[in-house]
């Protein structure tokens, strides 16, 4: 086996819950007995790391993922030696270099060559060390020019540059890397991300915090999966990544879930929007998606927010969204299949009815909209209960989240019941491209272009997908 | 706690180049430059000088004179230690990024600031001698011996006291504040505005003798402004082992709490 850089054993941290009354039971406590917490009850205190072990062995890229407050970056600081574990050890062998806050001890009123120095002090280097790098260091931040003059003259992305310059060139055994790769713009991001390779190839180890899965995925030997200051899952950064993934997702799912069931309720709550016998003029083209019931208040349908409103006659009882499992979730991915059922109920037997159904983003732009009059099919009679179904083979959706509005309604226009954006979904993909719809698509090249695909240990590269601006 | 003292001579590149950096970032910005490091003692010097021979005259003994180069041999010093326990004190909070975000010894802050202040003292003296060869030419060489263990003696208290502050601010916040009204009246305290042998009426010899600033004040203004040997050597030397002793409780107490520092700051 191989050397350990990185070896934690049954890490803890128990941090104390902000409190004036017992700061000086704190502070007696830290005298007498080291120990900030031992004599706090434990209503006041907060375990941020409970019982971490875990090992990294040197020359490894190991990744650490895990929600905000999982206690990814307390473990960090404890690796770097910047807080110490309540109980439990880390040693780490070799050289750190923290980049956890990038450029924390620069001086503003100081030229950036100064700061240079002294940041590099600071990590360890001596002045010598740092004289020989100093070409190296203002050529990686690009900040020739500006060099000389004060820090507090340099925009943030400076800043963060000189920062992120000096800490690499520290030549560290370790470095411990805390979502940084947010800094600077495209271009540098992608120097760092080279700077990271370089690292890997001459053999260093490299523990990354961050909530870039792909950059887990792709560039990670390894990675551990931190919940609630607990470890849930550690190896393969794709399987750790996947198990990740879907618990984010069956949360997302039971948050847009309480959220469908609370717009729903507002809606029941609120009073019935009048229903004239008017006969509306709309849903009779397809400018019109869906039908637009005949009432008095919205004049443009498009803008009309979350509610419900109908005669009720026939009554849409249930609306499930399901996924190629079978099972009604909230989460989809996309290129997948969607179904989306409507079980409906009717007072009395009815020969008027048109199904319809919208789609629209988070911005409440309809994206989509038809029924069953527009695709040409009449009604012919419907009684006692039943169930209408709209199948989606390939969910032809970007990333994000929608909502459904659903509805049935006479072919003029009058609601029997109209459910307005009571249901909200979230589409996944791996592939982040833009808008909303993503058209069936291939890309053809002619011999002359050549391209690779990027899925190997080395295809890290810049301008992946994952770069692609987010909305 | 031996090993972090060592530890902290193996920092001591840090140290003088973060009191360099402190000494260039104080100026930087101003018309005068480094030169207010001389302005500001005179200045100060200006200002006490008008108070006790314009505002209050006849209020010092008529053998001190000239009364303004006894008023420097104290204020001079004095200026180094209170400032150094004011910025020591705040130092762990002003540099909470080193010590949250930074693997960086955080007893590295308070003595900066006393080292700090101990240059701007050191940029103090040149003024200082020219007030001693205009006044007394007459000073001797063997008298002046003295006077780097003096500043020895006051920076070993002034570290001490330093680290204390330093630790315990960062639990009590209400210390800054208490701090600087109590430097006032630790100034009024001591014999720096007026000289020991005369007879206070509301504050008593044994008072004076309790606050180590007195001997650390007597014995400059016994190098530098009175003639003849120095005769308070044996408080000085009392003052220096009980500063070492401070120095080392100090570096206790700090070294217990440092890991309280990167929470509570």
């Amino acid at each position: 086996m191989s050397r350990l850089a990185i070896h934690a054993q049954h890490v803890s941290k128990i941090y104390r819950r902000f409190a004036h009354k017992r700061q000086f039971a704190t502070l007696k406590s830290a005298i007498l007995t080291g120990s900030l917490v031992r004599d706090l009850r434990p209503e006041e205190t907060f375990r941020a790391l409970d019982d971490v072990s875990f090992d990294v062995e040197a020359g490894r890229t190991y990744g650490i993922v895990g929600r905000n407050g999982s206690g990814k970056s307390t473990m960090l600081k404890c690796i770097a030696g910047i807080t110490k574990p309540t109980t439990g050890t880390v040693t780490v062998s070799g050289r750190i270099s923290a980049l956890i806050e990038l450029g924390a001890g620069f001086h503003p009123e100081i030229s950036g060559r100064e700061n240079v120095f002294i940041n590099g002090i600071m990590l360890g280097l001596s002045k010598a060390e740092i004289e020989r790098r100093f070409d190296d260091i203002v050529d990686f931040a690009d900040l020739a020019p500006f060099i000389d003059a004060p820090v507090k003259t340099y925009s943030s992305g400076m800043y963060m540059r000189l920062g992120f310059a000096v800490a690499v060139n520290v030549d560290p055994d370790v470095l411990l890397v805390d979502e940084v790769l947010a800094v600077g713009d495209e271009g540098f991001a992608h120097k760092c991300l080279d700077k990271f390779a370089e690292f890997r190839r001459r053999g260093k180890t490299i523990l990354l915090v961050t909530h870039s899965l792909g950059l887990v995925e792709r560039f990670c030997d390894e990675a551990l999966w931190l919940d609630k200051g607990r470890v849930r899952a550690v190896g393969d950064p794709k399987r750790v990544v996947d198990a990740y993934v879907t618990e984010v997702e069956e949360s997302e799912e039971a948050h847009l879930a309480a959220q469908d069931a609370r717009a729903r309720e507002l809606a029941e709550q609120r009073p019935q929007v009048s229903v004239s016998a008017a006969p509306g003029d709309a849903a009779r083209d397809g400018g019109q998606a869906v039908a637009a019931p005949v009432v008095d208040v919205p004049a443009d349908m498009f803008q009309v927010g979350a509610g419900r409103w109908g005669s009720r006659d026939v009554e849409i009882t249930r609306v499930d969204l399901i996924g190629p499992d079978g099972t009604p979730s909230h989460v989809f991915h996309a290129g997948e299949s969607l179904t989306i059922t409507l079980a409906l109920e009717a007072r009395a037997p009815v020969k008027d009815f048109v199904f319809g159904l919208g789609l629209f983003n988070a911005d409440g732009v309809c994206i989509y909209g038809t029924n069953t009059n527009i695709e040409e099919m009449s009604s012919q009679e419907f009684s006692g209960s039943g169930e209408v179904g709209f199948v989606m083979d390939d969910l032809a959706l970007t990333e994000g989240t929608y909502k459904l509005d659903v509805a049935v309604h006479k072919l003029d226009g009058f609601p029997y019941d109209y459910h307005r954006q009571l249901y909200t979904f979230r589409v996944k993909s791996r592939v982040k491209d833009v808008g909303f719809f993503r058209p069936k698509h291939s890309w053809t090249f002619s011999p002359s272009i050549r391209l690779t695909r990027l899925d190997g240990p080395e295809g890290w590269r810049p301008h992946m997908p994952d770069d692609a601006p987010r909305r | 706690m031996l090993h972090n003292l060592r530890q902290l001579f193996r920092h001591r590149a840090l140290i003088q180049s973060l009191v360099t950096r402190e000494l260039k970032a104080r100026y930087r910005g101003s018309v005068l430059g480094f030169f207010w490091s001389f302005i500001n003692p005179l200045l100060l010097l200006a200002v006490y000088s008008f108070v006790f021979t314009v505002v209050l005259p006849g209020t010092h003994p008529r053998e001190i004179e000239p009364y303004a180069l006894f008023l420097f041999c104290g204020i001079l010093p004095w200026t180094w230690f209170s400032s150094s326990l004011t910025e020591a004190a705040n130092s762990l909070m002003a540099g909470g990024n080193l010590i949250k975000k930074v693997l960086f010894p955080a007893e590295i802050l308070p003595i900066v600031a006393v080292l700090a202040n101990m240059m701007h003292f050191f940029f103090g003296l040149p003024i200082l001698v020219l007030f001693l060869l205009y006044f007394r030419p007459t000073i001797t060489f063997v008298e002046m011996l003295w006077f780097p263990v003096v500043v020895a003696v006051q920076l070993l208290l002034t570290m001490g006291l330093a680290l204390i502050l330093a630790a315990l601010t960062v639990h009590f916040r209400d210390i800054k504040d208490l701090l600087s009204n109590l430097l006032t009246l630790w100034f009024f305290a001591t014999p720096i505005i007026y000289p020991m042998h005369i007879a206070l009426p509301g504050i008593s010899k044994s008072v004076l003798n309790a606050n180590p600033f007195t001997h650390l004040a007597v014995s400059y203004q016994e190098i530098l402004f009175y003639d003849g040997p120095l005769g308070h050597w044996r408080w000085l030397l009392a003052l220096a082992g009980a500063s070492a002793l401070l120095f080392l409780f100090g570096y206790f107490l700090f070294d217990r709490l440092r890991d309280s520092f990167a929470e509570e700051v």
